[in-house]
């Protein structure tokens, strides 16, 4: 800390400004260290297990981006980050990257000034109501006090959703899921709202999950993503493109299982681009040949990430649905390697 | 004259005295006076014994009658219904997570015993200051605390099956106040050297928290030492040209020790530990230690600042102070969350704890300048026309007649801002950092296992911060007294 | 420290900028506001590239834009389509409520604590002591946060009191406490209703106006007129009085329950008693020593002297004793005044939407202008606090000991 301090006082006092700002994968790269922005804790998306080690769908997305620029899938700093900090972590330059189930939306991108790189969730708003209520739909929902997450898209829904359908209730903010569960379990919410997902990975936590239910209106569109800066396009097509690399793996069908197999060569040349065993996609981007092939290392495709962290044989037991290959009725789809 | 009175019905030898009744001695005396000397009293303390026995009777069986090993709060339910509790803490969160709790969940598990031995060298480094006069005493005392502290490891350790090695240190350690107490008591002049420990001290348990390589808090030391002695070489040209050499002299050994330094990063290195890795109880310990230190040189230049009758000094010293000291800590800390970066040179970075140390020290300055301002204030004028006249300049007088003086009168003051200061640091978890209270209600209370232990939590947090911020302001009392010549 | 060579008229040489004490200071100033705007100059510098960089502007512009969220609770008109300006006043008004109650209560707890910490009787002093020790030395945040608690896991909820066999019941059916706060009865004004509350003003200076003759008849005929049963009776005989020729013009509007929550009557929120409470308990602590040392500093004399007089303890304490302690305890108290306006900024901890919550939580996450609202909410607190240090530097130049 000393050090830092008198580093950072020297800096202060002597290198002033005017140095000139690399770019991020130089930054990365000379750190040897991917920073990369999380939830303080939501199980399934990005939580940090017993061992205090970092799990989940959006861990998994910063593990990858590590492997493919750093070759090292542990060489991430997770950044737990609020609903207000998190923009400025990533405006700052704090953070490389944001993985923490923002959805994308115009002022974010445009006002805001960041680039969202790609969707690996599609969501959507839900209500998460104690079974023994008796309510079956959100319209019931007149005079209810609401838990909700502040920070979030979630709470400018909730205040349109009650507006127009003219309902009344009663807000209650809370600053972080870990928060709200208590509040919600103990009764002093009727319900709790949040992304759909997020509220499967709530409930699986519960001691009786299936007292319990998600009421079937989904009220918004949350497309979740990970972010980073606007104006460092490089960057930013190093993590939209290794997203794209997990998703096109799992439409090509390359899986950890297979993936050495196939590193050896196959027929279908875009496994082989994708792989870096042709062509020279990985040098455009100014990374090793195989880059894609590390961030696949790491757990597998998209398909297998999604599996083994909020899929139907997880606790939080999220089905496909909108997340579904676009060959199987869903909407995940990438551009094509080529 | 005596015959005069020579009565018959006069006695003339003095009876024994009697015992006094039994409602004016002993228990029942005490009881009268001090329970029940009057109608509304009695009441009082009728009244208080119910809400005593009302809060011990549910406190009580939910202490004794506590799981202390468990899995999960169900797990904890179920061994209380099997042994047909009605009530009964789930202690077991404690068992289970207080190495969390302590240390946070991303410090290194096998290096806990780094953080613990500095936190215990502490003592050794204050004592010799705080307790001036009474070192050998204090230093008993410490040997004691230090030897519970290895009994409670101890039984710790067997009731857990591990962990036995980390008493060796407090034992070790006991052992050493012992035996400066042992030559304190034989007259043996060891403040000096318990000097030299206090200053040692930060360089010590920078490298044991931190890790990494001893070479840079090494350098950081002999930089210092060395600005120091050309300070020391350079007065001679007058105060403010020996500091500038003094500055300049510790500026270049650090660029040279850096250099060093970079190049053999492994020598003597322990486990390097990010600072974010930092968290738990260690970290409400490590910031406010930390920014009470770095705090004080700044809160007595602001202290000067803002005794001086330059204007603009004077000015810019109040605005600061009173800026600070309007505002809410809270603020502050969102400052550093969310507001500090911009106004760093672009491509730095400084982590969130970084800036944290930053705005809390600046905060706790602007306090401390208040309290030695006071001190000022509060010495004779006769001291600073005496330093004049004896034709000292202004450096020189404040440095060796006014501030030792000042800052003796704001000790007490002094202790209070830092307990002051140790409790608010527990608001970093508003900002999303994992200190205890941030540690209770994120990852602990959050996790799947033990959602909705909620007092034993809490009442861990009580009895972690309650012993420390207790006997330092015990001890600011202590010595309130100790300074308080006036006799009354 | 004058030398004699140092006259004027002495020629100057740069020299003497550094050497003679005359120029010296000049030469410090100088150089310290020379140095504080090359930082500022840097720090604005770098604000400058770091907004360029980032594509970002200052402007509070977002002030007039709709805000979009609700507000659970608002003493002003307040919807989701109101500016975030209106939300921030909103936040404001939250702030000074818990600001002003808080500051009540602790007063109320922390005098009545600070003299039974002297009391006669043991048990008394001990309990009393414990109290102070153990809530001034933990932290205010952890006490909110329990307190909070006790409302969440302790008190019965609302889903509590239905059902034929509520395990929960309302209090004589006016008054619930539920872990999501505390109903009681609200009054309905009906016509007419004004004649009742101007009668009760007018009691009250009818009350003031009774004490100041019972002062007068004191002075001039040493008379001693039973006091507090008459203030009683002047201040609630004629309320009444009006109240039932008027044909009983305010009703109470009881809570009941409908639905998710009660309806009807005040409804003070969890979170605001628990912050308002917790904040209270935990200055309350600090109060109680500062009242204390305030007698204490009161020589053993004057305690004496009133006794020989005659006075009663009673009267020797409100007379004699507490009038002198107040010059010692009115200025520590204020400071813990301003202490507990500042930490009621903890109240994002339990999600009550004070300033901190809507200005610099809401506002600030949905429109991501960090600088400009951080920049509102210190100023809104340091007015606070300067408003605060004015009137109590007015106070104690007012009751400053006159010596004569």
């Amino acid at each position: 800390m000393k050090n830092s301090l008198i580093l950072g006082a020297m800096t202060v006092a002597g290198l002033a400004a005017g140095v000139a700002t690399a770019g991020t994968l130089e930054d990365v790269q000379a750190r040897g260290k991917l920073n990369c922005g999380v939830t303080t804790g939501l199980v399934g998306f990005a939580a940090p297990d017993a061992n205090g080690e970092w799990q989940g769908f959006d861990v998994a997305v910063c593990r990858a981006v590590a492997a493919a620029v750093l070759g090292d899938a542990s060489a991430v700093e997770f950044v737990p980050t609020t609903g207000k900090t998190r923009f400025t972590a990533l405006a700052s330059g704090e953070i490389d990257m944001l993985a923490r189930n923002t959805t994308w939306t115009f002022s974010r991108d445009v006002d805001l000034k960041f680039e969202f790189t790609g969707v690996n969730y599609y969501d959507g708003q839900g209500f998460m109501v104690p079974a023994d209520l008796g309510v079956t739909s959100a319209k019931e929902l007149d005079g209810a006090t609401v838990c909700i997450q502040t920070g979030t898209t979630t709470e400018l829904n909730l205040a349109d959703f009650f507006r127009t359908n003219n309902i009344s209730y009663e807000p209650v903010p809370i600053e972080t899921n870990s928060e709200a569960q208590p509040l919600y379990l103990e009764g002093a919410c009727d319900v709790y709202t949040t992304d759909a997902s997020g509220l499967a990975a709530t409930r699986a936590a519960f001691e009786n999950p299936g007292d319990h239910v998600v009421l079937p209106e989904i009220i918004s569109k949350e497309p979740l993503g990970p972010l980073v800066r606007h104006g460092d396009n490089e960057w930013g097509d190093i993590v939209r493109w290794t997203l794209n690399a997990l998703i096109t793996a799992e439409e090509l069908g390359v899986t950890s299982a297979n993936m050495s197999d196939m590193m050896a060569g196959t027929n279908n040349p875009e496994i082989n681009r994708l792989l870096g065993t042709e062509g020279t996609l990985g040098a455009m981007l100014g990374l090793d040949a195989d880059w894609a092939a590390k961030a696949l290392a790491v757990s597998g495709n998209y398909g297998e990430i999604f599996e083994t962290n909020i899929g139907e044989n997880t606790p939080i037991g999220l089905s496909r649905g909108l997340n579904a290959q676009w060959k199987n009725g869903g909407l995940i789809y990438s551009p094509p390697f080529r | 004259m005596t015959d005069q009175h020579q009565v018959a019905y006069v006695r003339t030898e003095m009876l024994p005295e009697q015992a006094p009744p039994s409602s004016q001695q002993g228990v029942f005396k005490w009881v009268r006076e001090n329970l029940f000397p009057d109608v509304v009293n009695s009441i009082m303390t009728v009244l208080a014994l119910l809400i005593i026995y009302y809060l011990l009777s549910g406190f009580m069986p939910w202490l004794f009658g506590g799981v202390w090993t468990a899995d999960s709060i169900r797990d904890c339910r179920e061994i209380l219904d099997a042994a047909g509790r009605e009530v009964g803490g789930c202690f077991a969160v404690l068992t289970e997570r207080w190495n969390q709790m302590l240390f946070g969940f991303t410090y290194p598990t096998d290096q806990y015993w780094r953080p613990f031995t500095a936190f215990l060298l502490l003592p050794f480094a204050v004592t010799g200051l705080m307790f001036m006069g009474l070192i050998a005493k204090a230093f008993r005392i410490l040997a004691i605390v230090q030897l519970c502290m290895a009994a409670l490891i101890v039984v710790g350790a067997m009731a857990q099956g591990s962990g036995l090695g980390m008493a060796v240190t407090p034992a070790i350690l006991a052992v050493l106040a012992f035996a400066i107490s042992t030559l304190a008591a034989s007259g043996t002049p060891i403040v000096r050297y318990l000097i030299l420990m206090t200053a040692l001290y930060p360089f010590v348990a920078f490298w044991l928290i931190w890790g990494g390589s001893i070479l840079s808090p090494l350098f950081v030391m002999i930089g210092l030492i060395i600005g120091y002695l050309v300070f020391k070489r350079g007065e001679a040209f007058g105060f403010a040209a020996g500091v500038a050499l003094g500055l300049v002299a510790t500026v270049i050994v650090w660029i040279i020790g850096g250099q060093i330094a970079g190049l053999a990063p492994d020598f003597l290195a322990f486990e390097a530990v990010r600072s974010r890795d930092m968290g738990g109880f260690m970290l409400n310990f490590i910031l406010g230690t930390v920014c009470v230190s770095l705090s004080l040189p700044i809160g007595i230049v602001l202290a000067l600042g803002r005794q001086s009758d330059m204007p603009i000094i004077k000015i810019i010293c109040v605005v600061f102070i009173e800026f600070v000291r309007g505002v809410p800590l809270i603020t502050l800390l969102f400052v550093a969350n969310v507001v500090l970066n911009y106004f760093l040179p672009p491509g730095t970075n400084f982590d969130l704890i970084l800036r944290v140390i930053i705005m809390i020290t600046l905060f706790s300055s602007a306090y401390i300048a208040e309290v030695i301002r006071g001190g000022l204030a509060a010495l004779p004028t006769g001291q600073y026309e005496a330093a004049d006249s004896l034709g000292l300049d202004y450096a020189q007088a404040t440095r060796l007649i006014i501030l030792p003086q000042a800052l003796k009168i704001s000790i007490p003051g002094i202790v209070n801002v830092s307990v002051g200061l140790f409790k608010d640091t527990t608001l970093v978890s508003v900002i999303s950092m994992f200190d205890l209270v941030g540690m209770i209600r994120g990852p602990i209370l959050a996790s799947t296992e033990w959602n909705g232990v909620y007092w034993e939590l809490w009442g861990a947090a009580i009895l972690l911060f309650f012993p420390v911020c207790y006997g330092i302001s015990q001890y600011s009392q202590w010595l309130e007294r100790q300074l308080d010549t006036s006799h009354r | 420290m004058s030398i004699a060579q140092d006259e004027p008229g002495a020629q100057f040489r740069l020299s003497m900028l550094l050497n003679d004490t005359r120029y010296r200071g000049y030469t410090f100033q100088a150089v310290a506001l020379l140095a504080l705007i090359a930082f500022m100059a840097y720090l604005g510098v770098n604000l400058v590239q770091n907004l360029a960089a980032a594509g970002l502007n200052i402007s509070y512009q977002f002030l007039g834009e709709p805000a979009g969220y609700d507000i659970n609770q608002r003493l002003v008109e307040y919807t989701s389509q109101s500016t975030h300006w209106r939300a921030a006043v909103v936040g404001v008004l939250n702030t000074l409520l818990v600001a002003f109650v808080g500051c009540f209560l602790a007063t109320v707890i922390g005098v009545f604590v600070g003299i039974l910490r002297l009391s006669k009787n043991w048990l008394i002093r001990q309990l009393t002591s414990v109290y102070v020790e153990i809530f001034r030395n933990v932290p205010v945040l952890i006490w909110i946060l329990i307190v909070m608690q006790i409302f969440i896991v302790v008190l019965p909820q609302p889903r509590d009191f239905k059902g034929a066999n509520a395990s929960a019941s309302m209090w004589f059916d006016a008054f619930a406490f539920t872990g999501r706060g505390f109903y009681t009865p609200k009054p309905i004004w009906m016509d007419g209703s004004w004649v009742v509350v101007a009668v009760f003003l007018a009691s009250i200076l009818g009350v003031f106006a009774f004490r100041q003759y019972a002062k007068t008849r004191l002075y001039r005929d040493g008379v001693m007129l039973e006091r507090f049963w008459t203030s009683l009776g002047i201040l609630f005989v004629p309320c009444l009085v009006v109240y039932f020729i008027m044909g009983q013009p305010i009703g109470l509007d009881y809570p009941a329950l409908k639905g998710f929550n009660f309806k009807g009557g005040v409804y003070m929120r969890n979170s605001f008693i628990a912050l308002t409470f917790a904040l209270s308990i935990y200055t309350a602590a600090f109060i109680a020593e500062n009242v204390r040392a305030g007698i204490l500093a009161v020589s053993k004399g004057q305690t004496e002297a009133a006794a020989s007089l005659g006075l009663r303890p009673n009267r020797i304490m409100n007379l004699v004793i507490l009038p002198q302690a107040l010059r010692v305890i009115i200025p520590p108290l204020i400071s813990q005044y301003l202490n507990l306006t500042k930490n009621s900024s903890l109240a994002i901890a339990v999600g009550y939407m004070d300033l901190t919550g809507t200005l610099g939580g809401i506002t600030l996450n949905q429109t991501g202008r960090a600088i400009e609202t951080v920049l509102l909410l210190m100023l809104f607190y340091l007015t606070i606090s300067l408003s605060i240090s004015f009137i109590m530097n007015i106070y104690n130049n007012a009751v400053k000991l006159k010596e004569r």
